[in-house]
């Protein structure tokens, strides 16, 4: 009986296993051995070793400026929409007549196609008839010519990105998070003295920080993917000023045929992701609180 | 610190007056902030909507038209006709329909075998799942074409559809196990008592009770297969099998008319494209944020 359990259970589960091996696994190691190779898809992958890593990290500049760019998009992205999510949920949190209404608002750009999301927001700031210059013009800002200039192009995505992420998934998971910190708590607080700011950082900081620590690592992994928004939007420029490092991959493998060097670059952009995840993994333990296993599921599933 | 000095006097002074007083000014703040995000937010639909119905003359103006003197309902059939969107909608629709239901079926299946069947290495599987979770596609976005290529299956819609029938995405499978886990093995028992297969006291007995989990996950899968962008873009060639996202993007690239502007049009086909999206999200509002809590609090 046990026996027929099991097999029906790896039956149960063969479709994962079969696209696990088949669209996971296999294209893993298959970009392993051809990031070892010269390929341009005609003809057959040709061995050199190392060479596709050494020219990446030594002979191409495109490779450590699109890679350096990525991190300035990521370190403006991710720490102003962890913030601003947080805040909104905090607003949410408040309890106000219509709360559900603002959180539909807020949610509605998170569900909006991409490509839709990036051509309202070319048109918002189009430097010289676009409404947002228009808005500033009022308040006396001469507005900047935003993607069209290499300065203003990569904070535009930044703004883009904001947008369309901050009152999305990641602010319901804070608004989740909030809601799960007992009353009590700032109650005691209040009578001890705390003020806002010092119940903001000594009650809710620590009691959502698991869920800070979730957002902040999915965060952070979909700004270092940067790609489509900058793709659609700007076509990497002006001047390489969003050329960032997927979309290096991208030209490198689809535009000029480099299915080797893409290969070295997915391996080294997996190696990155990694790195960051398990480092900040490793860097929770010290600001990550867990409340007693109630927070968690694993506790309650045994 | 500022704050909390100036109500307390006047709360002193009011007694039951001053709680309701501090309870208003914290409204007025509520309002005025959820105001400004709520502008932020919505801002750029309203303009978006106001853009797509206007006319040429308008697009172009500056100061800006807030409202079109006329509202222009035919750039929308414009916008529908100027490239083939027509066909890009047949495409999305054949691509989502398809991959919603093959990920909602396979991944109620396995998550169905992780939560209730005992067998070796069932953690370790379990732990390959989650790990699936992190792996960009970036990683394998070049042998996966190179396969697809060697399928024959580059410019059909294929490589948008099968995936979706092999376990259909770590994050669902694992959704909708923590689901199933909730819910008392003793059902399962009963039904196997009077004879019951396991894959009746899946379909009779699991999939009723978790059939909000399992709406879900179709409405996440829906604006994910939908709204995808990258994938068609490179498996995707020929505009007759464009889907919407990517009939976007070959609208966007399309040269305008001569003499007229093309944003009033393009801000019509991105209403089009959205509006699939909005109205899904609209209808099945308390799904979004049911899902998203399952799913995030685990982490």
């Amino acid at each position: 009986m046990g026996r027929r359990r099991a097999l029906e259970g790896y039956l149960y589960i063969s479709p994962f296993l079969a696209g696990f091996l088949v669209f996971t696994a296999y294209p893993l190691l298959a970009s392993l051995y051809l990031s070892f190779t010269n390929f341009n898809i005609i003809g057959e992958p040709q061995w050199v070793g190392l060479e596709n890593y050494v020219r990446a990290f030594t002979d191409d500049t495109l490779f450590w400026s699109s890679l350096g760019r990525t991190g300035r998009y990521t370190l403006l992205a991710v720490p102003f929409g962890v913030l601003f999510s947080l805040g909104a949920a905090m607003l949410l949190n408040q309890g106000f007549a219509g709360t559900s209404v603002f959180r539909t608002f807020f949610f509605l750009p998170s569900i909006t196609p991409i490509i839709a999301s990036v051509l309202i927001w070319i048109w918002i700031l189009q430097p010289s008839v676009g409404v947002m210059n228009y808005l500033l013009s009022l308040v006396g800002i001469p507005g900047p010519p935003w993607v069209q200039s290499t300065t203003w192009a990569l904070p535009s995505l930044v703004i883009l990105s904001l947008w369309s992420t901050v009152g999305g998934s990641r602010m319901i998971v804070f608004l989740a998070g909030l809601q799960g910190v007992p009353r009590e708590l700032y109650e005691a607080a209040e009578i001890d003295g705390a003020n806002a700011w010092q119940r903001f950082v000594n009650v809710t900081v620590p009691l959502i920080s698991p869920t800070i620590f979730f957002n902040l690592v999915i965060s952070i992994i979909g700004a270092l993917s940067v790609f489509s928004v900058a793709y659609i939007g700007t076509q990497g420029g002006p001047a390489y000023a969003t050329y960032f490092y997927v979309y290096h991959l991208y030209a490198s493998a689809f535009q000029y045929s480099l299915m080797g060097y893409a290969s070295a670059l997915a391996w080294i952009f997996l190696v990155v992701v990694l790195v960051l995840t398990v480092a900040q993994f490793r860097l929770s333990d010290r600001w990550v609180f867990y409340a007693g296993g109630e927070s968690t599921d694993r506790g309650r599933d045994g | 610190m500022a704050e909390r000095v100036g109500a307390l006097p006047r709360a002193a002074q009011a007694g039951v007056g001053a709680g309701l007083f501090v309870r208003l000014r914290a409204g007025i703040a509520f309002y005025l902030l959820a105001g400004v995000l709520t502008l932020f937010f919505l801002g750029p639909f309203i303009w978006t909507a106001s853009s797509s119905l206007k006319q040429p003359n308008e697009i172009t103006a500056y100061p800006p038209v807030f409202i079109p003197a006329a509202l222009q309902f035919e750039n929308y059939a414009r916008a529908w006709t100027k490239v083939p969107f027509l066909t890009f909608y047949l495409n999305s629709l054949i691509v989502t329909v398809l991959a919603v239901l093959g990920q909602t079926i396979s991944a109620t299946l396995v998550a169905y075998g992780f939560a209730r069947f005992r067998f070796p290495f069932r953690n370790a599987l379990f732990m390959l799942v989650i790990a699936t979770l992190i792996v960009p596609w970036e990683v394998t976005i070049v042998p996966s074409f190179l396969l697809y290529k060697w399928l024959g299956w580059l410019d059909t819609l294929k490589p948008l559809i099968v995936p979706s029938w092999f376990g259909g995405s770590p994050f669902f499978i694992f959704l909708l196990r923590q689901f199933f886990m909730t819910i008392p093995r003793e059902f399962d028992e009963a039904a196997e008592m009077d004879g019951a297969s396991s894959f009746r006291v899946l379909w009779q007995i699991l999939v009723p009770l978790c059939l909000p989990a399992i709406t879900t996950v179709a409405i996440f899968s829906f604006l994910q297969h939908w709204n995808e962008f990258i994938q068609p873009l490179i498996f995707l060639n020929s505009p007759e099998n464009f889907t919407v996202s990517l009939g976007l993007r070959f609208f966007q690239t399309t040269p305008a008319d001569p003499g007229e502007p093309k944003e009033h049009l393009l801000m019509a086909a991105a209403v089009i494209a959205s509006i699939p999206c909005i109205l899904l999200f609209f209808a099945a509002q308390r799904f979004f944020v049911r899902g998203i809590v399952m799913s995030g609090i685990k982490g």
